[in-house]
């Protein structure tokens, strides 16, 4: 277990360094960012000068060294264009991408396994059938439209809910959140089901395979064969044997939920990382597109980590060990 | 009767003005990032030396009054009984600091030194009275101070960007007082009474960072903010159908215009029409740039891709601006003129072309660009379209990669806006900063250096508009429209809209 832990470790330690390189050298080939955030009536001797202020002026291995020696340091940078250290900035955003995500997903959770459940224990049923007919409207629309979609029917026409941004938030173990109030509730609403209708389509069809799949095991036969309730057999004996590939899809798309919310937050004004990364790509704003980078990439590895933990937990045939999956 | 007592109801309930921005405020240091949102808010909480109207005529702030004293020395008399937020009066003491400040702030990318650097020496010569010392005449120096926010020294001494984004610095005279910031979400602002002008109507303001365009009209439709500005294009005609919201609209300062490559014998992007190179740069020929110029038709841009939000330009500056002048009538379309002026110089067939322009900084640019190419193929200029994002498109253009290349610009007066846009590129006197195109007249650069060392705002004003006039004479650009500025507000607001493009709470009127 622990060799496990460790080489994982080892291997994130070079994706972290290889992403690194691939960005700087991606932000420095797109262009210089004192071209954008230069005041205009700026004069030459004036352009030279933030250019300089900002380490700009030096060969590009020479910025990458500096940056690795204050990166090993912890620090990565101040943003150019906000003037706070980069992890400050993203950890500041953080908890309202978080919270969206953990929203998004606890929707498609609840509302998609059991669906997936019905849909495939009945899917000759008209109620069966209307759930994957909606399954494929969620794969197939873009997350834009609907978003706009929700905003014209709910805020505009109906007025039930506000259109963008973030409610009223609270402290929760000095971490501001929105949705233990009823006004961040509200605000949460629309955002979050938007991020949802992906994922909640995801489960719902990977639901059904696994749930027609194991019905027809020796297992469910036996199961039925005992007597035992309809309730049981699917609770227990089919949704625990088709949760392995659930739980690992939650835990993958988790991480893209939270990299990719980029386009619900730019929608609904969500004021978490994901319009941080737009907004400072937007400026070339180097130190917060890296730190951004580096931070989605350990996110990914603690949730792949925590997959993997939670597997052996689920199934006892699955032993982690050193020698690479 | 009953209408009165309608609108008195909503105005009651109306102390609270909701506002949405259309970009993101990175910072509320009033020094570090010269950026529209950024000194949006500042100037809510700070008040300048001197400041401009909607109509962006020079008018007094701090300062009551000023003048030259010699050539070099500008004096500014200050209001007396100014008071900070936090009671103390504001002299010319935190004056002085404030216009040092600029320069010395660490890691600033694009702050406010370029307006303080002509700047050598400061006396305060009372309390109320503070002289500014300029190596050279500086006529300029005036319409530059409106730029530079007045700190409290004692607030705002040693203090980091970090101690403004949270209020601790935060301290100004402006009618507003900070009251919260949250990052990429909104800024809350309330009312300052001890503000030296007449109160504002509203008691608190709250600023919305809405950038994505529909979503910004959306919150306007249901009702979640009470204003909101940079409407879309696409969304003005709805809009105006809407009995419950009103527009205000201004031509906006900012001007469209295309840099044509003027130095280079053999440039990138201008072929024979096989895509070979020219045997020379034909747009060095003023016949050339003008042929372009009566290429275009301004009236359609303006009223069809632009959807009415621009009027045809024949000036660098928009009309409102000093040193305008309104003698000079845009070029009118004629493609049968163009044709024979390109035979003139030599070019009966035309050439290749390739149009540059950014696709996501001006209201339609890339559309616009579209257009344009579609406009100069019709008289055989055979055109293509590159448009990029404006991280990518700057880049190039300062690298020279663009032969006829999109850029829009905004400034408070003519003499200043051709120093930066078609004044000889020269480094050491700080000219030429923007001139892609490297367009060099001796003429105009001298008129230029005279406008700015005038210290008369009339004489000064009268120059700019001779250096203006020549500069449209010779087509050193090909100048396409002004935009007009849109806001969109609930019925029973009005707003002064502002040629500057700003968003100013305090003048928005319950109606």
């Amino acid at each position: 277990m622990l060799v496990f832990i460790l080489r994982r470790l080892a291997q994130s330690a070079l994706a972290l360094l290889i992403m690194s390189v691939l960005v700087f050298v991606g932000v420095f080939a797109i262009g210089n960012p004192i071209d954008i955030l230069i005041n205009p009536q700026a004069d030459q001797a004036e352009i030279a000068r933030a250019t300089a202020a900002l380490g700009l002026d030096q060969p590009l291995w020479v910025q990458y060294w500096d940056f690795l020696k204050h990166a090993l340091g912890g620090d990565l940078g101040r943003s150019f264009s906000h003037n706070v250290p980069a992890v400050q900035l993203i950890f500041e955003r953080m908890p309202a991408t978080v919270e969206l995500a953990l929203a998004a997903m606890l929707i498609a959770i609840v509302l998609g396994i059991p669906l997936g459940l019905v849909a495939g224990m009945k899917p000759d049923s008209w109620f069966g059938k209307s759930i994957m007919a909606g399954s494929i409207l969620g794969f197939s629309l873009p997350t834009f439209w609907v978003g706009l979609m929700l905003i014209m029917v709910f805020s505009v026409f109906l007025g039930w809910l506000p259109s963008t941004g973030r409610g009223h938030t609270t402290l929760l173990l000095g971490v501001p959140v929105s949705f233990l109030n009823w006004d961040g509730l509200l605000h949460l609403l629309m955002p979050a089901l938007n991020l949802a209708l992906f994922k909640l389509s995801l489960l719902i069809r990977l639901t059904r395979a696994g749930t027609r799949e194991a019905m027809l095991q020796d297992y469910v036969k036996f199961a039925r064969a005992k007597g035992l309730p309809l309730r049981r057999i699917v609770l227990v004996h089919v949704l625990k044997n088709i949760l392995i590939p659930i739980v690992t899809v939650i835990g993958l798309e988790f991480g893209s939920v939270i990299a990719f919310s980029i386009v619900t937050e730019t929608i609904f004004a969500w004021p978490g990382m994901g319009k941080l990364l737009i907004d400072s790509i937007n400026v070339l704003d180097r130190p917060v597109i890296v730190a951004y980078v580096l931070i989605i990439v350990c996110l990914f590895v603690v949730i792949n980590l925590a997959v993997d933990l939670l597997y052996s937990a689920l199934d006892p045939r699955v032993r982690l060990s050193g020698t690479p999956a | 009767m009953l209408a009165l007592l309608a609108f008195t109801g909503t105005a009651a309930s109306a102390a609270e003005l909701k506002i949405a921005l259309s970009a993101d405020i990175t910072s509320l240091d009033p020094h570090f990032l010269a950026a529209q949102p950024n000194i949006n808010i500042g100037w809510h909480v700070f008040d300048a030396l001197t400041r401009v109207d909607a109509r962006a005529m020079l008018t007094p702030g701090i300062a009551t009054a000023w003048r030259a004293v010699d050539a070099t020395t500008w004096e500014f008399k200050l209001r007396k009984g100014v008071r900070f937020h936090d009671g103390s009066e504001l002299t010319a003491e935190d004056v002085a600091f404030s216009l040092e400040r600029p320069l010395a702030i660490t890691g600033s990318p694009g702050g406010f030194a370029v307006y303080v650097r002509p700047i050598v020496a400061k006396t305060i010569v009372d309390p109320y009275t503070i002289r500014l010392k300029t190596a050279a005449p500086y006529g300029a120096l005036p319409q530059d101070l409106n730029s530079v926010l007045i700190v409290s020294k004692k607030a705002a001494a040693n203090a980091t960007s970090e101690e403004f984004n949270n209020g601790r610095a935060m301290i100004g005279s402006g009618p507003y007082r900070f009251v919260r910031f949250a990052r990429g979400d909104r800024v809350e602002l309330a009312r300052f009474d001890g503000h030296w002008e007449a109160p504002a109507a509203w008691d608190k303001v709250t600023f919305r960072l809405l950038p994505t365009d529909p979503a910004r009209t959306a919150a306007l439709l249901a009702g979640d903010v009470d204003v909101i500005e940079n409407v879309p294009t696409a969304d003005l005609a709805r809009l105006r159908g809407n009995p419950n919201f009103r527009l205000a609209q201004a031509v906006s300062w900012r001007t469209i215009f295309f840099h044509l490559d003027q130095y280079r014998a053999r440039s990138p992007h201008v072929t024979d029409k096989a895509g070979k190179p020219l045997a020379a740069n034909p747009f060095m020929d003023a016949r050339v740039r003008r042929a372009i110029s009566k290429a275009i038709n301004r009236q359609a841009l303006a009223e069809r891709v632009m959807e009415g939000a621009a009027v045809p330009a024949a000036n660098v500056v928009s009309p409102q601006i000093f040193g305008h002048n309104a003698e000079l009538k845009a070029e009118a379309y004629d493609p049968d003129g163009a044709k024979k002026l390109l035979a003139e110089a030599g070019y009966p067939d035309g050439f290749g072309l390739t149009v540059a322009a950014p696709n996501n900084r001006y209201i339609n640019d890339d559309q616009v660009a579209q257009t344009v190419a579609q406009m100069l193929s019709r008289i055989g200029i055979r055109s293509r379209v590159e448009t990029l994002p404006l991280s990518v498109y700057l880049t190039k253009a300062r690298d020279q990669q663009f032969s006829f290349a999109m850029l829009g610009w905004g400034s408070y007066s003519a003499d200043l806006a051709l120093r930066s846009l078609v004044a000889t590129v020269n480094p050491a006197q700080g000219y030429g900063a923007w001139n892609w195109a490297r367009y060099s007249n001796p003429r105009l650069d001298r008129l230029i250096e005279q406008a700015l060392a005038t210290l008369d705002e009339k004489k000064r004003e009268a120059i700019a508009r001779e250096a203006g006039t020549l500069a449209a004479s010779d087509v050193a650009i090909i100048p396409l429209y002004h935009q007009i500025a849109t806001w969109a507000m609930k019925k029973n607001i009005a707003y002064n809209a502002r040629t500057d493009e700003f968003t100013l709470a305090h003048e928005f009127r319950p109606q």
